[in-house]
């Protein structure tokens, strides 16, 4: 089992998720550049957190176009498992496989810090071993991470339970004094409607280990993997 | 051919850089300064013959990339050296 880290110029934490998929969940991962044309028989792939292009134009505008993008888009398509993490989530609003868009924070601040989210959906291909309702103290590091959509869109993905995770307090009551950005509903985390394309804001490779001062990440890989193992692991790439 | 295009979030979406902007004037007693809007403003010179064409390519480019029209809105100018500008 493989995960491919894709790494764009910019992206910053893709050591991050390489060390959770090698280190910390002990299965193969490789880095793949993104002028690369194909996935180097990736099972899962994760669009990691970072700076693409420095954010120029809007984040993730740029990235959407590199080479990797295509082999991305069509693995998501042939149902493989993709997860978008802060940046990566971005670069997947501006590929138009997530609806809505980022604003800047409500606090026009770059906010680094601890949250907490409530998991929402457990048939994706990144949560199917949580449980419905957990609370992940997971943290955020961005300055664009105020999601928007107009209301008939946010009530389609509500209909079609397409959030996945929403910014919550330490109980998991979703309140306005929780959500770090201003984001619609809440929203921290969505997937797509054949939901194995799963994107969040908040880091969950930084919160893999308790060292890290938390480990309440590690259950959004752990998904990806029982999920290819469930499968017999019959997946493109 | 040139083509400048204004890339603004769209009226129903808040700006909170535009809202800080406008609370900076205000502190700086510009009241009458009534609201703000950020936004972005691009020249792009054309390789086409006709305004219609500068139009259209810029239309085009603006879609695809320079704006995202889940959240923006773009107006375009487009000058023809010959004739001044056409909006």
């Amino acid at each position: 089992m493989k995960f491919a880290i894709v790494v764009f110029p910019g992206s910053n934490c893709d050591h991050d998720a390489y060390y959770a998929a090698k280190h910390v969940l002990g299965v193969d991962a490789e880095f793949v550049w993104h002028k690369e044309l194909g996935l180097q028989g990736a099972d899962v792939v994760i669009l990691p957190g970072g700076f693409s292009y420095g954010d120029y134009l809007r984040t993730g505008s740029i990235a959407r176009f590199s080479p990797v993008m295509a082999s991305v888009l069509a693995f998501a398509e042939a149902g493989g498992p993709v997860l978008g993490i802060c940046n990566g989530f971005q670069i997947l609003l501006e590929t138009g496989l997530l609806p809505g868009g980022m604003l800047y924070n409500r606090s026009v601040k770059f906010q680094c810090e601890q949250v907490y989210v409530r998991v929402e959906e457990l048939d994706t291909s990144f949560t199917c071993t949580a449980t419905l309702g957990q609370v992940l103290r997971i943290p955020i590091a961005h300055g664009e991470g105020n999601y928007f959509a107009p209301p008939d869109e946010l009530d389609l993905l509500e209909a079609n339970r397409q959030v996945v995770f929403r910014y919550c307090d330490v109980e998991g009551a979703v309140v306005d004094s929780a959500n770090p950005n201003g984001s619609a509903r809440g929203i921290a985390g969505l997937c797509n409607k054949q939901r194995n394309v799963v994107a969040l804001m908040p880091h969950p490779e930084r919160a893999c280990e308790s060292a890290m001062g938390s480990a309440d990440g590690l259950v959004v890989f752990e998904s990806a993997i029982a999920q290819l193992k469930s499968d017999g692991m019959v997946l493109p790439g | 051919m040139k083509a400048r295009v204004f890339v603004t979030l769209k009226e129903s979406v808040f700006d909170p850089q535009g809202q800080t902007i406008a609370d900076a004037l205000h502190t700086m007693d510009y009241d009458r300064v009534r609201n703000v809007r950020q936004g972005k403003y691009f020249e792009l010179e054309l390789d086409v013959k006709t305004v219609d064409d500068a139009r259209a390519l810029a239309n085009e480019v603006a879609d695809r990339l320079l704006a995202n029209p889940v959240i923006e809105s773009y107006r375009i100018d487009v000058e023809d050296e010959t004739i001044g500008v056409s909006k």
